[in-house]
């Protein structure tokens, strides 16, 4: 749970969007923020946070945040 | 492992050209609207870059640059016996542009000189093959020009890509002398990664026709660009360098028994102040030792680490300085040196 409050946390960070509610179902690249540069901001802040690194093939496959945060736990 | 290393080699100067005419990044909006210029320009950190106008090339702004340090310095011509002239944006696709430089900058005939043909990595990669041929003690002086005019590479349609490169060309003066030190370099490759940074087109795998030289829109996004423009995928671009780089300096410190509090300076390919930004806080690099000349000529290719030397560095290089390199970009190839500066000649930038 605490890993889920922290990887909240950089996706607020990364997507500007610090005031948002946001559940693990949301579709995050539906969001209005999401473009290219958040996306380079959000692959820097998952390298800096979580030490892993997603490849823009993987982006494709990815759609809720949950999806996000279960890739990034397979990688680790 | 490519791993080289070289004694009492060293650069002796270096010197820059680039064109006058400035391109201020937020006003560059003829194709986007400001707001958007201005989130991107905020992200980059790119404010402003140098366009040759029509008719320059990569070689005019070496041939300045030459001719600048050549003079600087007082070199005897005839004593330079080697050049090698870096570019993925050559005069013609023959004679190699090399050969017309020994001739316009008046070298003996008996010059040996070539073509290398790298992007951001070739500076640091033409440095080694330079060091090698001085090291095997025939010849007294060489030079190493490398220039581009990746501004004309790139679709102004396409924001990827449009609001990062520029150009320039340098020139470095490299000889042999027992008071220059170690070199070490490290050197790497994976074509696998070829797509990452392409032009598609106006090769020989696909020739130019009717077709590739036709505007389409190439994304969701709705950027418009050619085949015979250069594409990146600026986000694997990003991780390629986050994963590889910091390896390749750990590699070649190792190789050359120093660690980071030796340095006085690391100078980077400068890609976008966002890449390396984030590469100086992950490799945990003191800012004040780390030069930057982003802001004010962008991604310069393979020119933009002697451009950040030549810009930033003048007056700061007396005596002994310990610097490390490193280039990466499209192939991807990359390269990192580790060098002891001595007493390097820095000419002031040549405009033209």
């Amino acid at each position: 749970m605490v890993m889920e409050t922290k990887f909240i946390k950089v996706i607020k960070d990364a997507l500007e969007i610090e005031d948002k509610n946001l559940s693990m179902n949301e579709k995050f690249k539906e969001f209005e923020e999401w473009d290219s540069l958040a996306q380079l901001t959000l692959i820097a802040e998952l390298d800096e946070n979580f030490d892993v690194t997603i490849q823009t093939s993987d982006f494709k496959n990815i759609n809720t945040l949950q999806e996000l945060f279960d890739h990034i736990q397979s990688q680790k | 492992m490519a791993l080289l290393q070289f004694d009492q080699v060293g650069i002796c100067g270096l010197a820059a050209a680039v064109p006058a005419q400035t391109i201020l990044s937020r006003e560059y909006t003829q194709y986007f609207p400001a707001a958007d210029v201005a989130e991107i320009v905020a992200k980059t950190g790119i404010e402003e870059r140098r366009f040759a106008p029509e008719g320059m090339c990569s070689s005019d702004l070496c041939f300045a640059a030459a001719e600048k340090l050549i003079s600087d310095l007082d070199v005897d011509k005839s004593e330079i016996e080697l050049l090698v002239f870096v570019s993925q944006t050559p005069d013609y696709r023959m004679p190699a542009t090399s050969v017309l430089l020994q001739d316009r900058l008046g070298l003996s005939k008996q010059t040996m000189v070539f073509d290398l043909t790298l992007g951001c990595s070739a500076f640091v990669y033409g440095l080694s093959v330079v060091f090698s041929l001085v090291q095997s003690g025939q010849i007294k002086k060489a030079l190493l020009l490398d220039g581009e005019t990746r501004s004309r590479v790139y679709n102004p349609k396409d924001r990827r890509v449009a609001f990062l490169f520029g150009d320039g060309g340098v020139a470095a003066l490299i000889e042999k002398d027992p008071k220059y030190g170690k070199t070490f370099f490290s050197l790497n490759s994976d074509g696998s990664k070829g797509d990452l940074i392409k032009i598609k087109a106006g090769g020989y795998r696909n020739p130019s026709s009717a077709e590739s030289v036709k505007e389409k829109v190439v994304d969701v996004h709705g950027n418009i660009s050619t085949d015979e423009h250069g594409s990146m995928d600026g986000a694997d671009v990003f991780n390629f360098v986050i994963q590889e780089i910091p390896n390749d300096i750990a590699r070649v410190m190792e190789a050359a028994g120093t660690d980071k509090k030796a340095f006085d300076y690391f100078v980077f390919h400068q890609a976008n102040a966002f890449m390396n930004g984030y590469l100086a806080k992950k490799l945990k690099l003191p800012l004040e030792k780390v030069p930057s000349s982003i802001r004010e000529f962008g991604n310069t290719s393979s020119v933009s680490i002697p451009l950040t030397i030549v810009s930033q560095l003048q007056g700061k290089l007396e005596g002994k300085k310990k610097v490390l390199l490193s280039g990466f970009g499209v192939g991807m190839s990359w390269a990192s040196a580790v060098m002891d500066l001595q007493d390097c000649w820095i000419s002031d930038v040549v405009e033209l």
